[in-house]
């Protein structure tokens, strides 16, 4: 094939010098700055190599001249963070928590790190300004179920409800439905009762029934009057905790099949500083007690 | 200074040998850390290949795509260990085939979701996520709740993954219904413990008995995330390799 390099009229650039068929073809290299650009990049590929960890070896890879490791950097993070913290959140876990109140300036940092860690860990439960959920109790409301210290809400958030933990709080409402412990007709005179308690139906000869039956089974664990018995964890009935609903049904289902929730024990996954300020934080709500 | 292109293009040969040279660098490139690949795996005790509900949990999770939302990688940063907890080790994903690091974050990480909610949490929280957070967009997956687990292929499922590595045993596969059952019911006269030992930290969702749905599936695979790990088993300095 003969070559014959000519220059292109029209763009003034020298051809190929090969011809097929008539059509002849522009020599057109790579732009200088796209090539330059090229060569940076590798160039400073083999750089980078040399100086963070790159080349895989038969016992582990090349670690670089500058001996970089983002594990050990985000580990020094966080202790310095910590570090940081500490001077304050030491206090907050050494000092007993009714004097973390007493004090505005350990209060506020409690405040702060306790609406986070509120945020991250309690909001998808309790809701964002903790005003609960169907299955969850409210906390900004004063209707505890097993107390609303400061020292019972840490417990709560430390150890959980039937979380597994051996500290948990632990409370287990009889399957009354499902074990055959009572009829179906006396379930619904109970849950008739129960209904009177907060002005959801007016008492009447069936209600009447119902607490006869109430007064032998259920008192044990909600108290005489439906007021709630703390130390065993059982739910108030007479105002409107209601974890489950309010309706003559809801009740009835309750009674039958309880459901039982779960709160996690927090101490697997947060500090004891971060706790205390939890329960800080929760008790400041609307509902906290003294 | 360089080999002008007309001369690799005219010398066939030449071509050929450059082609050659460029393309075994990048499969060398590509190949040899493969071999090696054991030496990036941490020594971290107590990861566990999944148990069957787990797995198939898992495979409802790659089905419906939650990876598209949702990464499973805690990254070595401050801000994520603040929030997550521990970063995430590879030994952590070493029996996901395929993986699920994924690669956006419209959901929260779930890398370390395990046990930070209640199961009935997470039941509620799937069928209908606005009831519980309100200002979620995550669609309802009700649906999961009524699609009975599709189990007759079971044993193949754990057979797929020892092909690929992950280090079920025999009598694994051949319990594989039975832990699945077990799991998935803590009510029925089933004999869990026996699972436990074959699984251990494998947490019961309490399932219909005989009727597994594809929830249930689900949450036992969510709620065992990041549990696994033993962190007290590995130094910080054996990790900041």
């Amino acid at each position: 094939m003969p070559t014959k390099i000519e220059k292109d009229a029209f763009s003034g650039r020298d051809t190929t010098g090969h011809e097929w068929d008539g059509l002849k073809e522009l020599n057109t290299p790579l732009p200088k700055w796209w090539l330059w650009t090229f060569i940076t990049t590798a160039v400073w590929a083999v750089i980078f190599c040399i100086f963070y960890p790159s080349v895989p070896g038969i016992h582990g890879y090349f670690k670089g001249v500058l001996g970089y490791s983002t594990r050990a950097t985000v580990t020094a993070d966080v202790a310095a963070l910590a570090a940081q913290r500490s001077q304050v959140l030491d206090k907050i876990k050494d000092v007993p928590i009714a004097k973390v109140r007493q004090d505005p300036n350990l209060m506020a940092v409690a405040n702060t790190a306790g609406r986070i860690a509120f945020a991250n860990n309690c909001q998808p439960c309790h809701g964002a300004g903790g005003e609960g959920r169907p299955g969850y109790p409210a906390l900004a409301a004063d209707r505890w179920i097993w107390g609303g210290k400061l020292e019972d809400i840490q417990q709560t958030i430390t150890y959980g409800i039937r979380s597994g933990h051996p500290e948990a709080r632990q409370s287990q409402m009889l399957r009354f439905g499902v074990d055959g412990i009572l009829k179906p007709e006396e379930i619904a005179s109970v849950a008739d009762f129960v209904s009177t308690l907060y002005g959801k139906a007016k008492p009447s000869p069936a209600s009447a029934k119902g607490a006869a039956i109430f007064a032998e089974n259920c008192v044990a664990c909600h108290g005489d009057n439906g007021e709630g018995k703390r130390e065993v964890g059982g739910p108030p009935l007479k105002g409107a905790v209601h974890l489950y609903g309010d309706t003559r049904e809801a009740i009835i289902a309750q009674v039958t099949n309880p459901r039982m929730g779960v709160m996690p024990n927090w101490n697997a996954r947060l500090d004891a500083a971060t706790i205390k300020s939890l329960a800080l934080y929760v008790h400041a709500l609307g509902g906290g007690e003294n | 200074m360089f080999i002008r292109h007309e001369t690799i293009e005219k010398n066939a040969i030449l071509m050929l040998v450059l082609t050659l040279i460029t393309i075994s660098i990048g499969g060398i490139v590509e190949i040899i850390p493969n071999f090696t690949i054991e030496t990036t795996i941490e020594p971290v005790k107590g990861v566990r290949p999944y148990s069957p509900l787990e797995l198939m949990g898992r495979n409802i999770y790659i089905r419906e795509g939650c990876y598209l939302c949702h990464s499973q990688q805690i990254r070595a940063l401050k801000d994520e260990v603040e929030r997550y907890g521990h970063y995430s080790l590879a030994a952590e994903s070493q029996y996901d085939h395929p993986f699920q690091w994924g690669s956006k974050r419209i959901g929260p990480d779930l890398a370390r979701v395990g046990g930070k909610y209640s199961n009935d949490w997470h039941y509620a929280h799937l069928i209908h996520p606005q009831a519980l957070v309100p200002e979620s967009l995550m669609p309802r997956y009700a649906f999961l709740a009524e699609t009975p687990l599709e189990t007759k292929i079971l044993d193949k499922h754990l057979k797929a993954n020892r092909t690929v590595g992950v280090p079920y045993t025999d009598e694994d596969i051949a319990n594989a219904k039975k832990d699945l059952e077990a799991q998935a019911n803590p009510e029925a006269d089933t004999d869990f413990e026996a699972t436990l030992k074959r699984y251990p930290k494998a947490i019961q969702v309490p399932g219909k008995p005989g009727e597994p749905t594809e929830l249930d599936a689900l949450v036992a695979y969510l709620q065992v995330l990041g549990t696994m790990a033993d962190f007290s088993s590995v130094t910080p300095e054996q990790l900041n390799r």
